[in-house]
């Protein structure tokens, strides 16, 4: 073989790695599912309360993800177009029963805290919503990337809200008792918590997101020392 | 009198949306306007008892030990509970456009969208688990509890954002913020309701 048909492989293979880790962080960052595109909303209010249970949901729809993801790219040019969403519904829920049934045979205890919210990962918009508008467009490879990207998003998120809401609410960081009974929070582990957590979290991305806007609007005219045009030329 | 105290219960003591977040999908993105929230509850009102209805059937006389069968299939709950709720939603919606012209008009954008509501499949679940609801005519009061409770959490939700539009609020809780602070204060009203002491 020639030095630059080498080369050139080389050089694919890199590509490659690099889209690879771009897809990840889109998943993470920039696409995140509950902070971003606000998905998927009844297993993140519900299940938040502490950080076990978090950990635990995340990781069951990462895995469902995952696998739903890589089958439905695997399968998308045998599936007919007419009935592809009845056929995602089928594929994602047979990968529900197994996660279902796994967890109740070796955790047994968290299967039961998160109870009827592990079969309801069916109905999770962000497993269909991934597959129409990524898999069913993609190969495998890409889909998995995409499929763990978005599910440590999730994953990630998840452990976010609930380590706040545990820390007010209980006191505790993974059943350590931190601080004493007598200033807990009780609101942040019942119901209305949830809401609230999730409103203030937004609200500070919110923030952030107009301040950078903000330096784009102020523009003083001085453009040979504006930030923006420095990276436009880069 | 048993059923009565089960419909206040279902509906607001442990709202399906405010205190067991199901369908908070729907109850956040459909609720700007009161008329589109009144149809969709409307529509999750009318999902819910037929697909309950149906799946309790289909669990108590197909999947159970004692039924035509003769084995225990419970552990295809989850895919049969939702293909049957997808097919029924199907179903609905053409019988609707063929025969009831005014209600699917009312309704026809809503029903394709309740497919994915996990309050369909939630209560449907809940019901079959819990031994609480062991014959039809328990498990029909408690879907029609529980969907009520989510029409009265989604017009009430839709009533307060159309009153906000007017307001001044910060600059960074405007949009999905503001709206999740409405819903806690909402939430945390309905929990007033669980010292009602009701047995349900």
């Amino acid at each position: 073989m020639s030095e630059i048909g080498k080369e050139n492989i080389i050089v694919e293979k890199e590509n490659k790695t690099k889209n690879f880790l771009k897809i990840l962080l889109n998943g993470i960052i920039f696409e995140n599912p509950t902070f971003v595109l606000m998905l998927g909303m009844c297993p993140t209010l519900a299940v938040t309360t502490s950080f076990t249970n978090a950990i635990g949901m995340g990781l069951s729809t990462t895995f469902v993800l995952i696998f739903s993801n890589l089958i439905i790219s695997a399968l998308k040019n045998i599936i007919p177009n007419r009935v592809r969403i009845p056929s995602y519904i089928v594929i994602v829920a047979t990968l529900v029963t197994i996660v279902q049934l796994l967890m109740q045979g070796y955790f047994p205890d968290l299967y039961n805290s998160l109870g009827i919210y592990i079969p309801l990962i069916v109905v999770n918009c962000i497993i269909l919503g991934r597959a129409e508008s990524f898999a069913s467009k993609h190969n495998p490879v890409e889909s998995i990337a995409d499929g763990i990207g978005i599910g440590v998003g999730f994953t990630v998120a998840l452990s976010i809200i609930s380590i706040i809401r545990e820390f007010f609410g209980n006191g505790s960081f993974l059943n350590i008792q931190i601080i004493d009974n007598k200033y807990h929070i009780m609101l942040f582990v019942l119901a209305p918590g949830a809401f609230l957590v999730l409103a203030i979290l937004t609200a500070i991305q919110n923030a952030f997101r107009i301040k950078k806007d903000k330096s784009v609007i102020n523009c003083n005219n001085d453009c040979m020392r504006c930030g923006l045009r420095n990276k436009e030329e880069e | 009198m048993t059923f009565l105290m089960m419909l206040i219960s279902s509906a607001l003591v442990s709202n399906v949306v405010l205190s067991r977040f199901l369908g908070i999908c729907p109850f956040l993105g459909v609720s700007s306007s009161v008329k589109t929230a009144r149809g969709m509850g409307i529509a999750v009102v009318f999902v819910v008892f037929i697909s309950t209805l149906a799946t309790f059937l289909i669990n108590k006389y197909l999947l159970e030990v004692g039924g035509i069968f003769g084995i225990d299939l419970t552990y295809l709950q989850t895919i049969v509970f939702i293909l049957v709720i997808a097919c029924l939603v199907q179903f609905v919606e053409m019988f609707l456009k063929k025969y009831i012209k005014s209600l699917y008009n009312a309704l026809g954008v809503y029903l394709p969208l309740i497919t994915t509501n996990c309050a369909v499949l939630g209560v449907a679940l809940t019901v079959v688990d819990n031994v609480k609801y062991p014959t039809l005519i328990y498990a029909i009061f408690y879907s029609i509890g529980t969907s009520i409770g989510f029409f009265i959490a989604i017009v009430l939700l839709a009533n307060i954002r159309e009153r906000i539009e007017y307001n001044d609020i910060p600059k960074a809780f405007e949009g999905k913020p503001i709206v999740l602070v409405a819903a806690c204060l909402m939430s945390i009203a309905f929990y007033g309701f669980s010292t009602l002491n009701i047995g349900g």
